[in-house]
């Protein structure tokens, strides 16, 4: 009896060491990790189309062709293949291809090394064929594997084979088998996106403040959308597609949202990027009075304390003036500062760069208007603005909205009063980049532009506003009230608006205080008198 | 020789000193509020200023019910009698050792310029904080009743004239109560109900 008992017990026991170590064991024998959401109802390794060696992206995109019959048709018809925007407000023409700012200034001829981050392949030149549908790169924004590359100088093109880059430099890029990346294609994700747009003005957070390597997988102080242990929105969660086309636009933006939730069926603001598109115009419970300050102030002014706050440092000045510098054998210099940033290079001049940076605020009503290159400019005390934000506490489309305002100083035309397109990027005579001459940089950038150059280039200090609308922090990391409800908290130079604590009538304050100390005058003065009189009697 | 009346009952002592509090605990977060110094900062002396507020109003519920229910309420009636003879005394009497030229009683416990000042309290500056205090409590609400218009710089305006003059009023008033039979006459009589008069 006693016998059995014991062996009933052990057989239990083997059982539970079994149950709890044999998923284990079985995992650890697994060959490869199955993706944690199946997000796609097609396994493209079983594609006939995709067993095959690809030599060139446009090969890949034949083949994604045979069943996406539409798809290039599709990216044609946006920003991201055109690279151009009319903006029906303003009735500029912007778009990459087109616009200045005071990064790397243009792409005009420097396409080869820009159009790495464009959605095609072969834009070398202005000749490039836009019609052209196996021009169209699927996998720039369908890769899954992290392996896809589209190195600087290439026009785009991934490398397929190694290649020694720039020819007689010694180093070489490694090819990649796009085959192994074709049959992996899935949905856009944050590192898709990212490549490029983390990457914004020619390095990792350099652009933009808000956006940078730092939102691929970001704790939720970050992000507390994209939090990858938590809520793990993909940029596209917000920026939903439709027919190829991404929501939300930097040439006009929706600064105020006042349409509330987007409902299917219900016409919305047309933007589903926007906060209130999921959270409506009255999102705060339990403080409500904070639903009125949201009739005036973006989310984003409060929800976002601070930029670059993953831990990747963002650029806030670029002085190209100092840019050309050799040292005393005639090479290159490159400084860093402690951490390691870059903070003066021969072929950029000099930088600034910071970390959990506050924003400056300005009304915002969505207009934004741009300095282009047939735009006269003059060199006054104050900085043109290479794109001009509208917007004002009056005109009632106004919000006030966080911003990066990035400050530089770059080359313009003081005969021809206008900006300057060097060419920069290219291993050849002229560019900037490799032989720091802006005498052979600068014509050969302006004739690329179609624009005229009068030989004479001085520096003009300049500025650009960006939005700052992603790296939302969690609730209890939002602004406090005391942040712009004090004497010189972060919303003293905005105007339009009575902030308690900030704002006071003068007058009143003046009046108030002299009424109070003459009162208090009378009292000590009528006391006293009854003091000494009181002696007296 | 002196003589005792019997001039504040309970609940009045109650409500004078319980409104005491609560308007100078209002004054010291609202001009931490107002930007001239950082107490409590301006978020919880927003909080704690809204509590008292409302606190001060359920003290007015009873208040306001306890007035009309026992007719204390006419005492507030103003009246121009010997008001130039309170003024006189006031600015000359009182530095001579005169006679106070008021002789209270339970049915008329205040002066005829306390009516005054009590009325005008009641009548203006009552008004303007109990107004524009409520705005302010319903900022949030003014779009939904048809305000959204109107400029908040009004409001805190007039809600800071307010805290002004009841600032003054409040020196004034502390000192007056060293003004009685004796200087802690008054004082005494607000705490226990009893004063001392001639």
């Amino acid at each position: 009896m006693e016998a059995r008992y014991i062996k009933a017990t052990l057989a239990l026991c083997c059982a539970a060491w079994l149950a709890a170590t044999g998923p284990v064991l079985a995992e650890e024998a697994k060959p490869e990790a199955k993706p944690v959401k199946l997000t796609t109802t097609a396994d493209h390794t079983k594609f006939k189309q995709l067993q095959k060696t690809f030599d060139s992206g446009p090969e890949v995109t034949k083949a994604c062709l045979e069943c996406h019959t539409e798809a290039a048709g599709q990216i044609h018809r946006t920003k991201h293949w055109k690279w151009e925007f009319l903006n029906p407000e303003t009735k500029q023409t912007l778009g990459k291809k087109t616009i200045l700012n005071n990064f790397c200034i243009s792409i005009a001829s420097n396409y080869a090394s820009c159009t790495s981050c464009h959605v095609g392949y072969g834009w070398k030149d202005a000749n490039f064929d836009f019609a052209k549908q196996e021009n169209v790169d699927c996998l720039a924004c369908h890769d899954t594997t992290g392996n896809y590359k589209k190195p600087p100088g290439f026009a785009g093109n991934p490398v397929t084979k190694d290649t020694e880059f720039p020819p007689g430099s010694g180093k070489i890029i490694k090819g990649i088998d796009l085959a192994k990346i074709a049959q992996k294609v899935g949905k856009s994700s944050r590192d898709t996106c990212g490549a490029c747009h983390f990457n914004g003005g020619g390095g990792d957070g350099v652009k933009h403040g808000d956006m940078d390597s730092s939102l691929a997988a970001p704790t939720k102080d970050v992000d507390v959308h994209m939090d990858a242990e938590g809520l793990d929105f993909t940029c596209s969660t917000c920026h939903k597609t439709s027919s190829h086309d991404v929501a939300g636009s930097r040439y006009t933006p929706t600064a105020k949202d006042n349409k509330g939730v987007q409902v299917r069926g219900k016409a919305g603001s047309g933007n589903p990027a926007t906060c209130v598109a999921c959270h409506d115009n009255a999102p705060h419970k339990s403080v409500a009075r904070l639903n009125q300050h949201a009739t005036r102030i973006a989310c984003q002014t409060c929800h976002i304390p601070t930029y670059a706050r993953g831990g990747i440092a963002t650029k806030m000045t670029w002085d190209w003036s100092t840019a050309g510098k050799r040292d005393k054998d005639g090479k290159h210099i490159i400084l860093k500062d402690a951490k390691g940033r870059i903070t003066y290079e021969s072929r950029k001049g000099d930088f600034t760069l910071a970390e959990n940076v506050k924003p400056e605020y300005a009304w915002f009503n969505g207009n934004v208007q741009f300095t282009l290159l047939s735009d006269k400019i003059e060199k006054t005390g104050q900085r043109t603005q290479i794109n001009k934000m509208g917007g004002s506490p009056t005109d009632g489309k106004s919000m006030i909205w966080p911003m990066k305002v990035f400050r530089g100083s770059q080359p313009y035309d003081p005969v021809n009063k206008t900006l300057i397109t060097p060419h920069t990027a290219g291993n050849d005579d002229t560019g900037f980049w490799k032989n720091l001459d802006w005498d052979k940089a600068i014509p050969v950038g302006m004739k690329d532009s179609g624009a005229p150059y009068s030989g004479k280039f001085d520096f003009i200090k300049t500025e650009m506003s960006w939005p700052i609308t992603h790296m939302v922090a969690p609730k209890d990391k939002a602004l406090g009230c005391v942040e712009c409800h004090a004497k010189e908290g972060r919303l003293a130079g905005i105007q339009g608006v009575y902030l308690p604590a900030r704002d006071n009538n003068k007058l009143v304050d003046t009046a108030g205080w002299a009424i109070v100390l003459l009162t208090l005058l009378g009292v000590i003065g009528h006391g006293a008198l009854r003091i000494v009189t009181s002696r007296k009697h | 020789m002196s003589e005792r009346i019997y001039v504040f009952k309970l609940f009045e002592r109650f409500w004078h000193w319980a409104q005491a509090a609560l308007i100078i605990f209002l004054m010291l977060t609202a001009f931490d509020i107002h930007g001239t110094y950082t107490i409590f900062g301006f978020e919880k002396a927003v909080a704690y200023h809204t509590i008292a507020a409302w606190t001060l109003i359920g003290l007015w519920v009873f208040a306001i019910f306890w007035h009309f229910t026992t007719g204390e309420w006419k005492q507030y009636i103003p009246t121009t009698e010997k008001v130039v003879a309170m003024m006189n005394y006031y600015l000359f009497g009182i530095f001579k050792n005169a006679p106070h030229p008021f002789r209270l009683t339970t049915l008329r416990k205040h002066n005829p310029l306390q009516r005054l000042a009590y009325l005008f309290i009641l009548v203006c500056v009552g008004p303007l904080l109990w107004i524009t205090g409520g705005l302010y409590l319903f900022y949030d609400k003014w779009p939904a009743w048809g305000l959204g218009n109107l400029p908040l710089e009004w409001v805190a305006t007039g809600h800071t004239i307010g805290a002004f003059m009841m600032l003054a009023f409040l020196i004034a008033h502390v000192y007056l109560t060293t003004a009685g039979h004796t200087p802690t006459a008054h004082i005494k009589a607000m705490i226990t109900g009893w004063e001392e008069v001639d």
